[in-house]
């Protein structure tokens, strides 16, 4: 059982590396791009006791997981996909 | 005063803040302790959590000392009143793990930024600062690449009106202003209070300022404040 986990800012904060990459898209002549926001993700390879219980139950442990270390959430959001 | 300065895998100033705290407390040294140890020593009247680059800043800044072992013990030991001095990585991971608001993101410009800057101090009604004048100017350095202090606007009034903000990046005058904000920290604040003023997190670098040698002496109030007040 794989979880990924999605960290991104959230609305309206400052994404300077977003913005970074966003002008060296317009560099390269990508002129189309409005905005860039850049996340990251975490991928989690879950085993044992907690991968053979239901996924409900994983989901909520893969978020527990989230708020407890993975995302920051004064100032990212985050979202949890439960993979295979 | 009895200190504790923890040190993480990372850290990177624990020493330069053992030379700064020895200084000013009669060249009695503070204790040192590890990151995986889950005791401090019974009767510490500071600890200090050093900057540097803890678990090589993956994840988060500081988001991974946060959550370390000893940081429990230092959580606790903070509630119940304990002063804690949070420098550099030490904010971040203050911020981390709750101690103080907010949080330090990347700052505006991208740039590693490791230079002297000008703090206007903005308060003095505190145990970290007694020794400054209210408005004073001082310069200190800053050595960071995620300084940029984070927190929504309401909040910020909340630190503002409760006079917990420490510390904000001006000008040699004390002019703060868009141009003196070096690294995009919101009202330009460099350092802040928690709500009972027993824990200042702070990004520039007061114990690099300690000593003439090394091109200055104003963070050295600092030191002496917090000696005065707590031996």
């Amino acid at each position: 059982m794989k979880a990924r986990v999605h960290v991104s800012l959230k609305n309206g904060v400052l994404d300077p590396q977003g913005k970074a990459i966003n002008h060296a898209l317009h560099g390269l002549g990508f002129a189309d791009v409005a905005d860039v926001r850049q996340g990251k993700l975490i991928e989690l390879e879950l085993t044992g006791a907690l991968a053979a219980k239901p996924k409900a139950e994983i989901e909520a442990a893969v978020k527990d997981m989230a708020q407890k270390l993975l995302a920051n959430t004064v100032i990212e959001n985050f979202s949890v996909e439960l993979v295979g | 005063m009895k200190a504790a300065i923890v040190t993480f895998p990372g850290s990177n100033r624990e020493r330069d803040m053992r030379m700064a705290l020895t200084k000013v407390n009669n060249g009695k040294p503070p204790v040192d302790v590890w990151h995986g140890d889950s005791e401090l020593p019974k009767d510490i009247d500071l600890i200090v959590l050093p900057g540097g680059f803890s678990y090589g800043d993956y994840l988060r800044c500081g988001a991974m000392a946060a959550n370390s072992p000893i940081m429990q013990e230092v959580k606790k030991r903070a509630e119940a009143g304990t002063r804690v001095l949070a420098v550099c990585n030490g904010f971040q991971i203050a911020c981390e793990a709750g101690l103080l608001p907010g949080a330090l993101m990347t700052n505006a410009s991208l740039q590693f930024i490791c230079r002297e800057v000008n703090l206007r101090v903005e308060t003095t009604a505190s145990q970290f600062t007694q020794k400054y004048r209210k408005g004073q100017t001082i310069r200190v350095p800053v050595a960071h690449h995620d300084g940029n202090y984070t927190l929504d606007a309401d909040s910020v009034k909340r630190l503002e009106d409760a006079d917990l903000v420490a510390f904000r990046y001006a000008d040699s005058l004390g002019n703060v202003a868009a141009s003196t904000n070096l690294n995009g920290s919101v009202s330009n604040i460099a350092g802040i209070y928690n709500a009972k003023k027993t824990v200042l997190g702070l990004m520039p670098h007061p114990e690099n300022a300690t000593d003439p040698v090394c091109g200055g002496t104003d963070g050295l109030g600092l030191f002496e404040s917090i000696a005065e007040s707590l031996s």
